[in-house]
């Protein structure tokens, strides 16, 4: 055949891409194997919106109050004007943007009072097949006002249906302290819409009924309280019978802390396997621990007997008075980490004025030593005006037995100078003010406010003291590495030379491995 | 002269009708407005038939024919093939091909002289093909398709195939075929020319989204503005050169 003839054809190149087609749009001469549906690149910028699908406005919800975007459905984030995160936020507020590649996103500037976000959005989509078209339009936001749930929690009076009101009748705040420690380590506390400090306790507010009943549960498994409920009916419907309720539920704390000096009724000390009546409590879980001093008896005082005939204590830990010990004897007699031992102590203040000593049986002789200071009650130099302390002082078989002083702690030298500790404990009642009233100036007006705010620092002190003293108290909270704290090798000398007394006692410290980081100060830091 | 047309609303003409210089075929539709632009443009000219091809409509799809003859598939029923038989020219051969690609317009696309066929295609169509339609047979894809039929509109006077055809291609194709091809498409960026018109010598019907520029690229190359209905003598006198000058 003629055709296998012909010589062989070589294409040497693939000549440039030539014009094939004509643009069905505009005629113009366009490389059809290139083109998309027909039609030159500027027909399908003029004629193709692939940015027809997105919203071009948009409303954007912002709190007036704290300032922050509403993430739908329902959470709230901090975000600066022209932030990364509220790009982020106005991006997912439009809709169809989910189908298209976004290119690029930013800020055009506007007034921040014109209540408007410019955004200027690049994005590219398969319009035909094989050809991609990258589109750039703005989205006009308008930012509404709408008030977050929280600011609207903090300004809604009667949003709870449940209030827990603890109470204890005692002058120090010891024991909320402690409570708000243990509320915060086993975050019981997570419910509550409103959490007020009020005279003698702390109130805790709830939306619902159960969870105020589960903080009630919590509560009488780590303090000895009694519950007493109420409820108010708020409104009723008598066609369908339904009704709503205020609850209150008032705990009371027994008003007897740790340390303190307890006259027990008499009839009382002998239910309690014959105790003596005259009892310091040494511990104080979900009942009362009592023991006697002079023969390491213990009993345990539950909350409900307690209840049935309560009882003030006789003196707390203010009136607590200094001893030197003089004289200490073991008798060998032990209770746990007790040790009873016959001491002689001087009062402190009397040192180098008279000679006066008194006689006394401790429980501390484990870790008392001759010359060490020590903490106690001045039994014989107290005018005690308390019922059961009398009848005790009456009665034959026990008004003998009442001794001049009862040890309760040993005491260390602590400098007065600087307070800092390596540890640190979270505040709950804090971050709650700070956030409820962060507009009110935290400035005590008069005297009285002056008082009670050394007062608190005074009782956070001693409560951080005992945190110190106490491996048994430590154990049941969480402690925080501080990290504001810094060791430095001069002054560490220094206080150490003041924190030992002669015999080289030192102020208990915790070790740092009992400490935990805390998670919420780990803020990127920008070096 | 070329038409924009619709078929119920439907712009691919080329779906439900068939065109040759001999004959037209029109599906049976609802209305009779697209059978209408037939009429005024063929009457007294060629014979113009309503049909349905194995029941459906979209006779377009599954018949080729041209001036001497007509291809219907194996499921077109015997009622439907003696009404054709009864409608059109006694010259024009009617036959019924076993293929399996029953589909025969999208995979045969043919003018008067030549046919442009899927590559797939039974030795046995293909010597049916050359026999009654009087064409050489050449298996072909347009611009990588194999359905020839959809991808290409061929007539004796041009031919316009797939808009991504390229230059090379399309020297290929015209060089098989003896006549000038283009890229080009229909309906408005549609790449399914074969399916998006119908022509023949004279005349052309394209669907109504057909652009201004299209219709213009159709009636260059298909020439459609310098021939005058009846025209079909001039395809006469070239069709032994055009074959003679291939081999």
């Amino acid at each position: 055949m003629s055709m296998d003839l012909d010589a062989p054809v070589y294409f040497t190149q693939q000549e440039k891409v030539a014009a094939t087609i004509l643009c069905c749009n505009c005629g113009a001469a366009i490389d059809g194997t290139l083109s998309a549906g027909a039609l030159c690149s500027d027909c399908i910028r003029l004629t193709v919106d692939v940015a027809g699908g997105v919203q071009r406005e948009a409303v954007i919800h912002c709190c007036r109050d704290c300032e922050r975007w509403l993430q739908p459905p329902n959470s709230w984030v901090v975000a600066a004007l022209e932030s990364k995160e509220l790009l982020a936020i106005c991006l997912r507020k439009l809709r169809g943007l989910n189908k298209v590649r976004i290119i690029d996103a930013s800020f055009i500037w506007t007034e921040p009072h014109s209540k408007r976000l410019r955004v200027k959005i690049t994005i590219q989509t398969e319009a035909f097949q094989g050809t991609i078209v990258q589109q750039q339009f703005e989205v006009e936001y308008v930012v509404a006002n709408q008030q977050c749930s929280g600011c609207a929690k903090s300004y809604t009076h009667h949003s709870w249906t449940a209030s827990i009101q603890i109470r204890q009748k005692v002058p120090h705040k010891r024991t909320f302290l402690y409570l708000e420690q243990l509320i915060l380590k086993h975050n019981a506390h997570k419910d509550t819409i409103n959490i007020k400090e009020v005279n003698e306790g702390l109130d805790f507010y709830f939306a619902k009924r159960n969870e105020a009943e589960r903080m009630l549960s919590f509560l009488s498994s780590v303090v000895p309280c009694t519950v007493k409920k109420s409820h108010e009916l708020i409104s009723m419907d008598i066609h369908t019978s339904t009704s709503s309720y205020k609850f209150n539920f008032s705990v009371s704390i027994i008003p007897i802390c740790k340390d303190d000096l307890v006259a027990l009724p008499i009839k009382l000390a002998r239910s309690l396997s014959d105790i003596s009546p005259l009892v310091i409590c040494h511990r104080v879980g979900t009942s009362i621990n009592l023991m006697d001093p002079c023969t390491l008896r213990t009993a345990d005082l539950p909350s409900s007997i307690y209840w049935r005939q309560p009882f003030p204590n006789l003196a707390d830990t203010t009136e607590l008075r200094e001893f030197i010990i003089l004289d200490i004897e073991s008798t060998g007699h032990t209770n746990g980490r007790y040790l009873l031992s016959e001491a002689t102590v001087a009062r402190a203040s009397d040192l180098g004025s008279n000679d006066t000593t008194y006689f006394t049986r401790t429980h501390l002789g484990g870790v008392l030593h001759v010359g060490d200071s020590v903490l106690g009650y001045h039994l014989s130099g107290t005018q005690f005006n308390n019922d059961q302390f009398e009848a005790i002082e009456n009665s034959n078989q026990y008004g003998s037995t009442i001794p001049d002083v009862v040890l309760i702690k040993k005491h260390y030298v602590r400098s007065k100078k600087s307070k800092a500790r390596s540890w640190r404990l979270k505040r709950m009642a804090r971050e709650h003010e700070e956030e409820a009233t962060a507009a009110v100036v935290n400035v005590p007006t008069n005297k009285r406010q002056e008082q009670e705010q050394a007062r608190m620092e005074q009782d956070y002190e001693m409560f951080l003291r005992d945190v110190e003293e106490d491996q048994e108290l430590r154990q049941t909270l969480d402690l925080y590495k501080n990290r504001q704290y810094q060791a430095r090798p001069d002054q560490m000398d220094e206080d150490d030379d003041e924190d030992m007394d002669e015999d080289g006692n030192a102020v208990p410290k915790i070790n740092m491995d009992e400490l935990l980081d805390d998670f919420d100060e780990l803020n990127m830091e920008d070096n | 002269m070329a038409v924009r047309a619709q078929f119920e609303n439907s712009n691919e003409v080329g779906v439900f009708s068939c065109l040759t210089n001999a004959y037209a075929i029109v599906a049976v539709g609802a209305s009779e407005n697209f059978y209408s632009v037939f009429e005024s443009e063929l009457q007294d000219v060629i014979p113009i038939c309503h049909a349905t091809i194995a029941g459906t409509r979209i006779v377009g799809r599954l018949i080729v024919g041209n001036r001497k003859g007509l291809l219907v598939p194996t499921t077109t029923t015997d009622q439907e093939l003696q009404h054709l038989r009864n409608t059109l020219p006694a010259e024009v051969k009617i036959q019924r091909i076993e293929e399996r690609l029953s589909a025969l317009g999208n995979v045969i696309c043919c003018n008067d002289h030549v046919a442009i066929v899927h590559p797939d295609l039974e030795r046995e169509t293909e010597e049916i093909i050359a026999d009654v339609l009087g064409v050489e047979v050449f298996r072909q894809t347009v611009a990588d398709n194999v359905l020839t039929g959809s991808y290409m509109a061929l007539s004796n006077q041009g031919g316009i195939v797939h808009p991504k055809t390229s230059i090379r291609d399309q020297d290929e194709l015209s060089s098989l075929l003896q006549v000038p091809l283009v890229a080009g498409s229909v309906n408005r960026g549609s790449p399914v020319v074969g399916a998006g018109m119908v022509v023949n010598d004279w005349l052309a019907i394209t669907g109504l989204d057909t652009t201004a520029t299209e219709l213009s690229v159709v009636e260059s190359v298909f020439r459609l503005g310098e021939m005058a209905p009846g025209g079909a003598g001039g395809a006469a006198v070239n069709k032994d050169s055009i074959v003679e000058s291939f081999y």
